[in-house]
């Protein structure tokens, strides 16, 4: 295999696999968001990239502020922006649920077309306002650098912060799901809409908080995707197509599915990277998921309830 | 000599996820008998239509209609093996008029090149009138049908069975929801319909079950519970426990 | 004649079809010039898409992402036999290896491929370009409709596979002249289709095939099998148990549609003169769908003038205020959607026809009343 040391294949898989977690958590905590609305909401949410974007834009302007504005807030700002750009994606998402989302309940594939023009809004908004060129968050000091733990493996620290957020993440909305009273209204609401209602469950504020917490994970992948590369305007349209496929080739309505699925499929990609083009490996990796897919069609880990 | 059993099913089960809703039952229907199916909620009955007609896939048993072992068909292939299934709510196309309706269920031209040069002959516009007469819509053959009464929509999709021509019939719930006069119609259209096949029908009117059912089976929990002529099974004691009450 | 009038949907229909094809072939051309006459063109290439879509989504209720894809198809094989004719050998003598596509021989290839040989003939490249998206619709929707895969599902899946076509297409440049697509089209057996002559007669090949798309969908719309498009988006399982396999109806609009995209696509291909993967993506064919939708679902006809309407707005606007277009893109999108869902065709039979119609029978009321006036005079 190219005259590669067993030793050094090792590394090679071990870092390829490491800026494939990087990706993993991204996927991941998009997927999250999207799995949150699309899984237990059945709303396709077409615009959920644009709001990764915001989240990272948000992340952008505070340490803007942190490098010219206040330098004192340089080292710790970090995680604060990490809670405005959720807070940020949570407002807007509780609005767009509000205004838009609410009137095309019964309508997925129209929900569908809707949020895709609401992304086309946004995108041209962050256009006029940030400028179309990316821009870069300036990372404090102790988030830059890597670890080493053998000689020829270096992991750099962005990474292990973002998997730390992904991970904690991961666990907030699974306690949040199946341990709090909010968790079993959702899931109340989901399986049956017209007896939560009549158990006196307020559907449409469980439906628009269901929203916004989606979207509110996705500014928070915006503000972790800030560690590992530069953001523009289209930036989070980049990810909405695999976005999606990770969901539902998760089985839409598992969220351990959902976290198998990101795996697997950032796992494949950025593996196949390193052998092929950039470019075939996405190829390859998608095309096998439309292929399990067209198979099986309700994803890997399927809702057993029959509907 | 054609056998006089149309429908045998045996050792029937199907379970999800470990509960079994129908279980290893054993079921024989005649040519022209109409057999009413009661039982309390939850007993499997709405199961073993969906079964019969190919809607949810058995776990074990034999379903055989004449000679064809239906568990190994698809649904639309049932259908044209002569099996009429109606759902529980009408399920009729409501953007088309009554007439559309019936000539879509006319059993010729059901691929998708026969329907693109299908055309409505004598013989089809014949047969959809005879039809809406049976069903008691004969003037209202050019009404949209999402305008019917909920009662005038149950007689437009058995309607759209009997346009079939099956051998076997299947009718879930079919007075549900309908007026007095609307029930004595539609027990003496069952009355009708019956002449030359096998009605399986599902209720819980016990006064309308008396009128139609020449067999009555009980379930309860996915098994049979007692089988017989409506006295027979009114008298039965588990019967009335379970379900009939005192 | 009635039964002609039947066949194209009803006298309203054939005076609307009528008048779009006065439109198209007789008031354009006498009044725009060739440059824009060209655009025209061009957006009616749209228009075959739009047009396929009214038949698959508005009455048959399956929502493709992915009509980009089959666009492609038809413009990828129509531009590589073109391509093929313009680099013949005294064309590309100053090329290491003269007789292949210039992007080829940028990219190192010695040899055309094997998937280009059979682009050589016309004959073929039409063959294919009919049968290879029938061929490509029927193994996905075979795939998926037979496992009963639906609404947003199969919308999401059909996004992936324009997005997996969009990419491949751009990783092979070597095969497919990558991001720039192909281009420097110029022959057409002989034929030069780059002075304004051609292009008046390419924008009527343009009109007529699309006017004979329009008269085969309103014919598959008016038989048995479009009433059961309509009975199928509705109620499914009752089409199913009256003994029709739905999964066959489907995959039949389906590929039809996809046809009609690959029509599109070939126009594109000779009018234009370039082929490329923008028109092949997610972008792409969800504007398509917007085109359909503006137009009003429901309607062939409306299919057309939506298309030619949204693209004569995107071109005006991107002239002119170009960070606008993209917000009345989006904006198009929601409103379509919230306000008026049956598009333009859905305003005017609302607003229009009525309007129309009393002015018919008020004209018809003054008629009789005259008549009956010189009856009376007659007595």
């Amino acid at each position: 295999m190219g005259g590669y040391s067993s030793q050094e294949l090792v590394a090679i898989f071990v870092m390829q696999g490491f800026s494939g977690l990087s990706l993993f958590c991204v996927f991941l905590l998009m997927a999250l968001g999207l799995a949150i609305i699309f899984g237990q909401m059945g709303v396709i949410n077409m615009a959920h990239g644009e709001f990764l974007t915001l989240g990272a834009y948000i992340t952008w302007m505070v340490s803007k502020l942190a490098t010219e504005t206040w330098p004192w807030m340089q080292q710790f700002y970090f995680p604060l922006a990490v809670a405005l750009a959720f807070l940020g994606t949570f407002i807007l998402g509780y609005l767009v649920e509000m205004l838009l989302i609410r009137r095309l309940y019964a309508r997925p594939l129209d929900t569908l077309l809707a949020t895709w023009g609401l992304g086309l809004i946004m995108q041209q908004i962050y256009r006029s306002t940030f400028g179309p060129r990316e821009v870069s968050v300036v990372m404090p000091d102790w988030l830059m650098g890597s670890w080493a733990p053998t000689d020829i493996i270096d992991i750099p620290l962005n990474g292990l912060f973002v998997m730390g957020i992904t991970a904690l993440m991961t666990v907030l909305v699974v306690i949040l799901l199946y341990r709090s009273r909010w968790g079993i209204k959702v899931r109340a609401t989901t399986q049956n809409r017209l007896m939560a209602n009549a158990a006196g469950i307020n559907t449409q504020r469980v439906d628009r908080f269901t929203f916004a917490l989606g979207c509110g994970i996705a500014g928070v992948a915006g503000a972790a995707f800030t560690t590992i590369a530069s953001t523009g305007p289209t930036t989070g349209s980049l990810y909405i197509v695999d976005t999606f496929l990770v969901v539902v080739f998760g089985g839409a309505a598992s969220l351990f599915g959902t976290v198998v699925s990101a795996f697997g499929i950032a796992q494949s990609q950025s593996i196949l990277e390193f052998f092929l083009s950039g470019s075939m490996a996405k190829v390859i990796t998608l095309l096998t998921v439309v292929a399990i897919l067209m198979f099986r069609p309700q994803g890997l880990f399927a809702s057993k309830v029959r509907r | 000599m054609t056998s006089p059993i149309l429908l045998a099913i045996e050792d029937l089960t199907v379970s999800f996820d470990g509960f079994k809703a129908v279980d290893g039952l054993n079921l024989y229907v005649e040519r022209n008998e109409v057999r009413v199916v009661i039982g309390p909620n939850g007993a499997g009955k709405t199961t073993l239509l969906d079964l019969i007609c190919g809607k949810t896939k058995a776990s074990a048993g034999s379903i055989k209609f004449k000679d064809t072992e239906l568990t190994r068909l698809v649904e639309h292939d049932i259908v044209k093996a002569g099996v009429g299934r109606k759902f529980q709510t009408p399920s009729i196309y409501e953007n088309l008029t009554v007439r559309e309706n019936l000539e879509l269920s006319y059993p010729k031209g059901r691929n998708v090149f026969g329907s693109l040069f299908f055309k409505v002959t004598d013989e089809v516009n014949a047969r959809v009138l005879a039809v809406a007469e049976d069903i008691f819509l004969s003037d209202r053959l050019d009404t949209s049908a999402g305008l019917l009464s909920h009662g005038q929509k149950q007689w437009l999709e058995i309607g759209m069975l009997l346009i079939q021509d099956p051998e076997l019939l299947m009718l879930d719930e079919p007075v549900a929801g309908m007026s007095v006069s609307e029930r004595e119609a539609t027990a003496e259209l069952l009355g009708r319909i019956s002449q030359n096949r096998s009605v399986i029908v599902i209720e819980h009117d016990m006064d309308f079950v008396k009128d139609i059912a020449h067999r009555v089976t009980v379930l309860h929990q996915g098994k049979l519970l007692a089988e017989g002529k409506m006295d027979e099974v009114q008298a039965n004691e588990k019967v009335i426990e379970v379900y009939l009450g005192h | 004649m009635d039964k002609w009038i039947a066949a194209f949907g009803g006298r309203q229909r054939l005076l609307q079809l009528l008048a779009l094809a006065v439109l198209l072939m007789v008031i354009l051309p006498l009044t725009l010039d060739i440059f824009r006459l060209n655009l025209v063109g061009k957006y009616l290439t749209y228009a075959f898409v739009a047009v396929g879509l009214v038949l698959c989504w508005g009455y048959g209720g399956i929502l493709s992402l992915g009509q980009g894809v089959f666009f492609g198809i038809g413009g990828y094989c129509m531009a590589m036999f073109l391509k093929l004719e313009a680099s013949s050998p005294e064309n590309t003598a100053i090329q290491s290896t003269p007789g292949i596509p210039d992007f080829m021989d940028w990219n190192q290839i010695t040899e055309l491929p094997l998937g280009w040989i059979p682009f050589h003939s016309l004959t073929l490249t039409i063959l294919l370009i009919m049968t290879v998206p029938a061929l490509f619709a029927f193994l996905i929707g075979a795939a998926m409709f037979k496992r009963r895969v639906g609404g947003v599902y199969f919308a999401i899946i059909t996004q992936a596979i324009a997005s997996i076509a969009t990419i491949l297409i751009i990783g092979q440049q070597g095969y497919t002249g990558g991001i720039n697509g192909i281009t420097d089209l110029r022959t057409l057996l002989g034929w030069d289709i780059r002075p304004d002559s051609a292009k008046y007669l390419l924008y009527f090949l343009c009109c007529i095939l699309l006017i004979a798309c329009l008269l085969v969908g309103q014919f598959v719309l008016n038989s048995r099998y479009g009433k059961l498009l309509i009975a199928m988006r509705d109620q499914e399982d009752r089409v199913r148990f009256s003994g029709y396999d739905v999964a066959n109806i489907k995959i039949f609009v389906f590929a039809l549609a996809g046809v009609f995209s690959a029509l599109g696509g070939a126009m594109f291909a000779l009018q234009v003169g370039f082929m490329s993967p923008s028109f092949v993506g997610t972008v792409a064919s969800i504007e398509m769908v917007i085109f359909c939708a503006v137009g009003g679902r429901l309607s062939l006809i409306g299919a057309v003038y939506g298309a030619l309407l949204v693209n004569l707005a995107k071109t005006l606007l991107s002239e002119s205020f170009p960070q606008l277009w993209i917000v009345f893109m989006g904006a198009l999108f929601i409103g379509v959607v919230l306000l008026f869902p049956q598009g333009l065709a859905g305003i005017y039979e609302d607003y229009v026809r009525p309007q129309v119609a009393k002015l018919f029978s008020r004209k018809s009321n003054a008629e009789s009343q005259g008549d009956k006036a010189v009856a009376q005079e007659a007595r």
